[in-house]
């Protein structure tokens, strides 16, 4: 499986002018594995939505080579699923077919056999008629695993996907992201276990609103540098000047 | 005797028939749509946008005396310049739907009450807010069924799209060109079904019609594909014996359709299955798995 890179041109997101990433650039190249490492409100989650494009950078460029929307798959943090609604493990996992037969196409044998193998290889049998609002943390996690499985996208982006789920848990689902990388699926990964980086993913951006370092994960996860990171102030200073580092020139 | 109370009414005089028709098809497609409201956190904004059609109501009044293309047409231009106002408001700026929506309906309401004050009675007034299902003309009954028609197969269509839009909007937005009109669609025909409705239950009675039954119908199952219809089944049973009761009260019989779906509302909130108050408070033995 090939895919395009993404690349990104100094690259600034944020929210009402303030920087939540600031000055990014780099390549993700494809069949990269990416862990993003950093403090709480260091952007990691707003670089993820970036490079979703779901969210447009107030400065800078992300450019995705030969990529289109539909190609990056993207694992929400739990909370911002809603757990009341109902709609049961199947139906949910069924929700990956829709970026090939759209909104309103038929789930055909095919994909009901893609389904069904998914729900297997998360170890979801027999919860396939439970509603999502009764499974338990891992569970969920589970099928929104499972439904990147059936989104079969080139790019797939995590964010914080091992919080709060028990180890045996998180065993299955590195297994799962290992199988990507073996299929060359370009894989980032927001991780708060810098174990986890350090087992499953040879790249890391170490980021504290400004990127920190990006490299090997061994050199980015080096005790100064992750001290380095932590020292990252996080209230915005009120009567902040306008940014204007774009104006010295930085490499192309 | 039983005939004479539920039959009898409906097989002596064509209004009550009339008035059958007309509140079942609003029933039938209004519900389902109510059921979606809910999940979406959205009740309340079906009053906003019931409000927000009056302007354009009272405009068509104005120009045209009460006639129902002009008020129609009206109606529908007021109702979807608030759905869409408010929604792109929430959608670029720091403003939330509630927020912008209440906003937009307010002024909108004022506009319509000074509209109605500028000509006509109180009579008129009347008619406006609480409609007149006892007096349903021909070309009122078949807008009313055409509406209801394009709102079941619209339903059918886009059943899928409106249930993941509701449920993961992102996930909509990533996946389809078409995610991001997928709400700008629902609130139009959400705007379809309260013209329609206020005609026949006038801006104020045609929100409940739509909310009530869908509120009963999520206290009773939690599987969606049940919700919808037990919702329309709900409305449609609040309208037939709103009627009887009407017609045997002598009481308005749009406020009555809405109070029967509220005391079904009431014994759902009590005895439902799925989140009544029995079914909480005394929970039955816990299973063995």
């Amino acid at each position: 499986m090939s895919a395009g890179s993404i690349r990104l041109e100094n690259v600034t997101l944020g929210y009402e002018r303030r920087p939540a990433v600031h000055h990014l650039t780099g390549v993700i190249e494809a069949g990269a594995a990416l862990a993003v490492c950093g403090p709480n409100g260091a952007g990691k989650s707003t670089l993820l939505k970036g490079l979703a494009g779901l969210l447009a950078p107030i400065g800078g460029r992300i450019a995705w080579d030969g990529l289109s929307p539909r190609d990056i798959a993207y694992l929400p943090q739990s909370a911002e699923i809603d757990h009341a609604f109902p709609i049961d493990v199947l139906d949910f996992v069924s929700m990956g077919a829709m970026r090939r037969i759209g909104l309103f196409g038929r789930v055909g044998p095919a994909e009901q056999a893609r389904v069904s193998a998914a729900i297997a290889a998360v170890g979801l049998e027999g919860f396939e008629h439970r509603q999502i609002g009764t499974l338990s943390g891992g569970q969920t996690q589970r099928a929104l695993f499972a439904r990147l499985l059936v989104e079969d996208s080139p790019v797939i982006l995590l964010d914080e996907p091992f919080g709060a789920i028990d180890a045996k848990t998180i065993d299955d689902l590195v297994k799962i992201i290992a199988r990507w990388r073996e299929e060359r699926r370009t894989v980032i990964a927001i991780l708060h276990e810098l174990d986890l980086a350090r087992r499953a993913f040879p790249q890391t951006l170490l980021l504290a609103r400004e990127p920190i370092f990006w490299g090997p994960t061994r050199e980015a996860l080096s005790d100064a540098r992750v001290t380095e990171a932590s020292r990252m102030v996080e209230a915005f200073d009120r009567d902040a000047d306008e940014c204007r580092r774009d104006e010295t020139p930085h490499a192309a | 005797m039983l005939h004479e109370l539920f039959v009898a009414p409906f097989v002596d005089y064509e209004f009550m028939r009339r008035a059958l028709i007309g509140a079942v098809a609003l029933a039938i497609s209004g519900c389902p749509l109510g059921v979606f409201l809910i999940l979406r956190r959205m009740s309340l904004a079906g009053d906003a946008l019931s409000h927000a059609i009056l302007p354009g109501a009272a405009i068509g009044y104005l120009v045209c005396g009460l006639s129902l293309p002009a008020m129609t047409f009206g109606g529908l231009v007021a109702g979807l310049a608030v759905a869409v106002a408010s929604s792109a408001a929430a959608r670029w700026t720091a403003l939330r739907e509630d927020a912008s929506l209440a906003a937009f309906y307010l002024v909108s309401l004022a506009l319509g009450v000074a509209l109605v004050s500028l000509k006509g009675s109180n009579v008129d007034l009347l008619h406006v807010l609480f409609g007149s299902v006892l007096a349903l003309d021909d070309a009122t009954l078949i807008f009313l069924a055409a509406i209801a028609s394009f709102t079941l197969s619209a339903l059918a269509l886009a059943y899928r799209a409106l249930a993941l839009d509701t449920f993961d909007p992102l996930f909509a937005r990533r996946i389809s060109p078409l995610g991001e009109w997928i709400p700008f669609a629902f609130l139009a025909l959400v705007v379809l079904n309260l013209v329609a409705g206020f005609h026949a239950l006038g801006t104020l009675m045609a929100v409940g019609i739509i909310m009530l039954p869908a509120a009963s119908a999520r206290l009773w199952t939690r599987d969606l594909t049940m919700t919808l219809p037990l919702a329309a089944a709900i409305g449609v049973a609040s309208s037939y014996f709103g009627l009887v009761l009407s017609f045997r009260s002598g009481l308005a019989a749009g406020p009555v359709i809405i109070l029967v779906a509220g005391g079904a509302y009431f014994l759902s909130l009590i005895f439902g299955q799925a989140g009544g108050i029995i079914r909480l408070r005394r929970p039955r033995r816990h299973l063995e798995g």
